[in-house]
């Protein structure tokens, strides 16, 4: 059995599903995060693990205990919220240390903990401030700390960086791997930022409207979507219709151009068929001989600092390519024709 | 830009005077019942009252009890409402709005009608005054409440505690009520000052309280009702000072956001 284990989760509010019929085993140790839109039962499922709501139906297993009708001040699970939720009365050494005030430790242990934790998260110099007297990024690294200081059995963050900016968001993403690593916990991570799942997570769950899309490891997810949600909300994707030539062989065609797929297409010769194709695998050149190449309208370039996206079209149909900026890069002028390629692995026919 | 700011300050200067130019005449009024001199004689035989001893010992110790009352009943409603049934505010604050829109009298009626016979004989027991008085402080506490409340991410809170392993008790009343603090102290001073001088429910349940007693020493006296308006108004302010100087300290919302309420 898995460390944590939940299965066959519902949650139901009177009207509508929020969950329904989630299944996911984390091992000790690792980290997994939850990425959806809003509204996808990410943060539900987060607190039903917390026991902040309670499932339906369904099991939750941690170390091999249910505790599925255990209050959540007895399931000694840590959580990070997005608003902080430090206490606003309390200094920060006596919101690291009151986890361990409930849990009736000595004042010496407390110390030595609080001090151990303050370390860990390099505020040694801030145990004596109040929450107010902190900027965000310092508030939430308390609120880690205290989470951490109770020694939890499961980690929980409920998207933790979503409040501050996008600076102190990469550091502080960085320094929660980092501590998750250094101390080896079972760590849950819900966002609606695919950037973090991806850089975070050991494996990701993309949900949408409260069921499970896909699980897997950033790589798989982002390289691999296994269904046509994952594909348009992991990542850019260029969603083009194109024609059915040869179904067998998985020939296509987009305004009288061909285009060759590696698989074959469940469709008949004719039909229309979606393709999936992310914007950085389409070139300017290729060297693989049984590359796609389409001929192309320049529509725009835009700039975006490391990557440049350029616009195309092929008749009334547009896509963006990406193109990694470096000065000696050669671009098109907008409204010339060229040449784009792209492998026939990199055409995702969506099947649906 | 010089007209606009003159202008200012004489509307300003006429509002002063409109407000303290009557209160320095009851001052100056109530030291005068000595002849030719001024002196705090009218004060001594205010406070030197057995009747004035009485009825404001009545009227402090009524105070208090709609206090701890209203404290009780307000604060675990407001939180549980703002914790779990966000969708009652609304109904919360009418019913909290209530007491503003029916008129003392009609509330007093309306308790000497239900209360003043078998099996509900009520009407003789000060508990009587008591529920009228947490109905009347009742928009004045639970705002207060209501107010610190929002300043505070009190569902956020409640859960951080509970993960940390903090039993209901705990959480009240180690996060939730010292963040509550100048919150709980406002609501506490505006029920004691509405207490401390109501009239129409005391004179009418024939209770001998302060207000009652004002109204009548100002029928059969000069210099006396004088001075105690002074005393009444020295209370009051006295406590709003307490409530400012309370209120700077961290803790919650500040008492300020209540200044719309009267």
């Amino acid at each position: 059995m898995a460390f944590l284990e939940l299965t066959n989760i519902t949650k139901r509010f009177v009207k509508f599903a929020a969950v329904e019929d989630f299944n996911l085993k984390v091992e000790k140790g690792e980290f997994v995060s939850f990425l959806g839109p809003s509204g996808c039962g990410k943060t539900t499922t987060l607190r039903m693990i917390a026991g902040f709501e309670t499932a339906t139906e369904g099991n939750i297993y941690i170390d091999g205990k249910d505790v599925v009708n255990r209050p959540p001040n007895q399931r000694n699970i840590g959580m990070v919220f997005q608003s902080y939720a430090l206490f606003p009365n309390m200094t920060v050494a006596d919101n690291i240390g009151f986890g361990l005030k409930v849990a009736k430790k000595s004042s010496e242990e407390i110390k030595a903990r609080v001090d151990e934790m303050l370390n860990l998260i390099h505020m040694s110099d801030f145990r004596a401030r109040y929450p107010y007297q902190m900027s965000g990024g310092q508030q939430q690294r308390v609120a880690l700390a205290r989470a951490l200081a109770i020694q939890p059995q499961v980690l929980l963050l409920d998207e933790p960086l979503s409040a501050l900016d996008a600076k102190i968001r990469v550091e502080l993403r960085n320094e929660i791997r980092s501590i998750q690593r250094k101390l080896g916990i079972t760590t849950v991570y819900v966002t609606h930022d695919q950037e973090e799942a991806l850089s975070l997570s050991d494996r990701v769950v993309v949900m949408n409207s409260g069921h499970t899309e896909q699980i897997g490891t950033p790589f798989e997810i982002y390289n691999f979507p296994q269904t046509p949600f994952v594909a348009s909300f992991v990542g850019t994707l260029n969603i083009i219709y194109v024609d059915v030539v040869d179904p067998a062989n998985g020939i296509l065609k987009l305004e009288e151009q061909e285009i060759a797929t590696n698989k074959p297409v469940r469709k008949a010769k004719d039909d229309k068929v979606r393709i999936a194709l992310r914007p950085e695998m389409v070139k300017l050149t290729t060297d693989d001989p049984a590359a796609n190449e389409l001929k192309v309208v320049v529509d725009s370039i835009v700039f975006l600092g490391a990557i440049v996206r350029m616009r195309v079209k092929v008749g009334t149909t547009k896509f963006s390519m990406d193109l990694f900026n470096n000065p000696d890069l050669q671009l098109p002028k907008e409204g010339s024709q060229i040449s784009v390629f792209f492998s026939r692995d990199a055409c995702m026919v969506l099947q649906d | 830009m010089k007209k606009t700011r003159f202008w200012s300050w004489f509307w300003m200067f006429l509002g002063g005077l409109y407000f303290f130019v009557p209160l320095y005449a009851t001052l100056r009024f109530s030291l005068m019942m000595k002849k030719d001199v001024l002196s705090f004689m009218a004060y001594e035989k205010v406070i030197h009252d057995p009747k004035f001893l009485e009825a404001f010992s009545f009227s402090a110790q009524m105070a208090i009890l709609t206090i701890l009352v209203s404290l009780v009943l307000v604060v675990p409603t407001a939180y549980w409402v703002h914790l779990r049934l966000p969708k009652l505010k609304p109904i919360m604050e009418f019913i909290t709005m209530l007491p503003f829109v029916i008129p003392a009298i009609v509330l007093v009626f309306g308790l000497i009608r239900s209360y003043s016979k078998p099996p509900l004989l009520l009407v003789s027991s000060p508990a009587l005054l008591v529920a009228a008085y947490v109905v009347l402080a009742l928009p004045y506490m639970y705002r207060s409440v209501d107010v610190g409340l929002r300043a505070i991410d009190v569902r956020a809170l409640t859960e951080a505690a509970q993960s940390l392993g903090a039993s209901w008790p705990r959480i009240l009343f180690q996060v939730i009520f010292p963040n509550l603090r100048s919150a709980l102290l406002g609501g506490t001073f505006l029920t004691f000052a509405i207490v401390i001088g109501e009239l129409t429910i005391a004179n009418s349940l024939a209770w001998k309280a302060l207000g009652p007693y004002m109204t009548t020493l100002a029928g059969m006296k000069a210099y006396e009702p004088a001075a105690l308006a002074v005393m009444s108004f020295a209370l009051t302010w006295g406590s709003i000072a307490v409530l400012q100087f309370v209120g700077k300290g961290r803790g919650g919302a500040a008492p300020e956001n209540m200044a719309g309420m009267h």
